[in-house]
């Protein structure tokens, strides 16, 4: 890779923030003073940095392509262990030998975005102005952005048309983006669990976990990495806060029920009495070991400000004009982040440009958080969608 | 214009090929290859899997979920909708066919959706169960209960089918809306059709249902 900028070395403590910011266990693609991630708040980033994990070959015709965006808290480990919790790929459910996304056939592509902070540049990285961690004066980054700077990748990988764009949530987001800006390099898109825009409720959320990380004392403005520390119980309560919108009411129940967490009876206290209390603390602190606060708020940002038809006269429709990409739609019943009634406004756009889109909603009690479950009717879809395209695309064994 | 007008016909497919149903292939052979189809109602998608085979670009709408699922697994470009309030999201002219197949009784609006398919498909067709069949009138004359075959085995209270029309009918229907049939056919009980030098009232009377091709009439 070209544009290869040493990183100065970090002017804080190093146990606290994480080894992946700077140095990732990933490939990386540096892009330096010649090739600025032109930004939508008028910023041109430069050096920057996205570090990336791939799976199979690249076949001879770089048709066979696909890209998997993350959604708001995963990162580029999308079917390998991952290097900070030694967790499974968070998507290895999709994507892997034998499922329907299988490096045996497309040559797999998963970066971490722009503003994350798993080895791609965001404010957890260090500003090379400075010599010091970016923090809040990092460039507000938008989905437009991130979706940019994976193009630059793309570019740099040497792939014309993506054959699949492929993501879920703030993922989806990306995938829309991709085929509403670059409609001629996105063979086919799989939306799953997303929308064209961000509502009132998700952004309030988003606001909330927010304010969470804001109003721990560890946070300091932004400024915590100078001090050596990281606003880990604001981050927690924000976690726990949007983790509760992934899941439902009958999910929870199913789970968790009223039962009680190691014990017979109350405590009459404030301990964790509840397994679903006990749940979402343990959710709340596995998280900050591997999660940036100030990128948690940069990413939650970037989602508020998404909307699709905003950038084109306020008509969804005309994002999509003409557009030749194979659509395939996917919602869940219980998922009431990004309901139904988002993938029907998008598929309603998609009918009206004439786009070729299939779209299913799943029956599930999961909620937003099916997308990333074992759900066999989602895999059925998925897999045959990709293949029908793959046969559209010519390539073998799609 | 009157039945006889636009009945007169030919050159159409007969029986079953075993694979695919005996109406779904003569719809099938009114559409020209390489045309772009929307299948309003398109169940599990037999008629559009017929279509691919022949390199026709279809889509589909199905009001059932499950039905669209097992569309979209088989790799088919099927959303799901509903014909009496999802068709206003097309644009004009979008396809080149417009297929409702044994949906139209079903649904609330017979008449706007009709409009509608010949808003959005250059032609539109149409295919629907013939409720002057004479069975179903044998059943109301003698039985003197809401008629029940074995491709309509709903009872009244159950079924959903709210607009039951004959042939007649339906071709009264197009042409108040000023629209063009340019071919039809009445199929009988077993899917063949009925024999073409027959007068119109056998039609009316023997096809247990009928299936047309239409386009936009002039003038209006």
């Amino acid at each position: 890779m070209d544009g290869v900028k040493s990183i100065p070395s970090p002017a804080i403590s190093a146990d606290e923030r994480s080894h992946e910011v700077d140095h990732p266990s990933s490939q990386v693609a540096h892009f330096g003073a010649e090739q600025p991630l032109r930004l939508d708040c008028g910023v041109d980033l430069t050096p920057f940095q996205i570090a990336y994990q791939t799976y199979g070959e690249l076949n001879a015709d770089r048709s066979n392509a696909v890209l998997i965006c993350h959604a708001l808290t995963g990162d580029q480990h999308v079917a390998n262990v991952h290097p900070v919790t030694g967790k499974p790929g968070w998507w290895e459910t999709l994507v892997g030998p034998g499922r329907p996304i299988d490096p045996k056939n497309y040559f797999i592509i998963c970066s971490n975005v722009i503003g994350g902070c798993m080895g791609s540049t965001g404010p957890a990285s260090i500003n090379p102005a400075t010599g010091k961690v970016w923090g809040l004066e990092f460039p507000v980054i938008t989905i437009p952005d991130m979706v940019r700077a994976q193009a630059m990748l793309i570019d740099r990988l040497g792939i014309d048309t993506l054959f699949a764009v492929v993501g879920g949530s703030m993922g989806g987001m990306q995938v829309l983006q991709w085929t509403a800006a670059y409609p001629s390099r996105v063979f086919s898109a799989l939306a799953i669990a997303c929308a064209t825009r961000h509502s009132a409720q998700n952004i309030a959320f988003h606001e909330l976990g927010r304010q969470a990380v804001m109003a721990d004392p560890d946070w300091h403005g932004g400024g915590y990495a100078d001090q050596g520390i990281h606003p880990h119980r604001g981050l927690a309560v924000a976690r726990m806060a949007a983790h509760i919108t992934y899941l439902s009411d009958a999910a929870l129940h199913r789970k968790f029920g009223r039962r009680m967490q190691d014990r017979e009876l109350p405590t009459f206290s404030f301990d964790a009495d509840f397994q679903v209390e006990s749940y979402l603390r343990y959710q709340g602190s596995s998280f900050v070991e591997r999660f940036d606060a100030n990128a948690y708020l940069y990413l939650t940002r970037a989602m508020d400000y998404f909307d699709i038809a905003a950038d084109h006269g306020g008509v969804l429709a005309k994002a999509f004009a003409d557009i030749k990409t194979r659509f395939c739609v996917v919602s869940f019943t219980s998922d009431w982040l990004f309901p139904t009634s988002e993938s029907r406004a998008l598929v309603h756009a998609l009918n009206a440009s004439s786009a070729r889109v299939s779209f299913a909603e799943i029956e599930t009690d999961r909620g937003h958080d099916a997308f990333l479950l074992d759900v066999p009717e989602f895999f059925d879809i998925s897999r045959a969608f990709l293949q029908s395209a793959g046969k559209a695309r010519g390539l073998k064994d799609g | 214009m009157s039945v006889q007008e636009v009945l007169p016909l030919g050159g159409l497919a007969t029986g079953s090929s075993g694979q695919f149903r005996a109406d779904h292939l003569l719809v099938a052979d009114m559409v020209k290859p390489g045309s772009k189809v929307l299948d309003v109602g398109c169940g599990e998608g037999d008629l559009l899997q017929l279509l691919e085979t022949r390199g026709i670009d279809g889509r589909g709408i199905e009001l059932s979920r499950e039905g669209v699922n097992r569309c979209v697994a088989k790799g088919l470009a099927v959303v799901q909708g509903d014909a009496d309030t999802d068709l206003v999201n097309y644009p004009d002219d979008a396809f080149d066919y417009v297929i409702l197949s044994q949906t139209l009784q079903a649904t609330r609006q017979p008449r706007v959706v009709l409009e509608n398919l010949l808003r959005i498909g250059r032609r539109a067709i149409v295919s629907f169960p013939n409720f002057g069949f004479w069975k179903m009138r044998l059943q109301l004359l003698i039985g003197g209960h809401m008629p029940r075959t074995e491709n309509l085995p709903a009872t009244w209270y159950d079924t959903a089918n709210i607009h039951f029309c004959t042939i007649k009918d339906f071709v009264q229907l197009c042409d108040e809306i000023n629209v063009k049939m340019e071919r039809a056919v009445a199929l009988d009980l077993y899917g063949r059709p009925v024999p073409l030098n027959l007068p119109w009232w056998v039609w009316n009377m023997f096809g247990e249902q009928g299936v047309f091709l239409l386009s936009r009439g002039g003038g209006k």
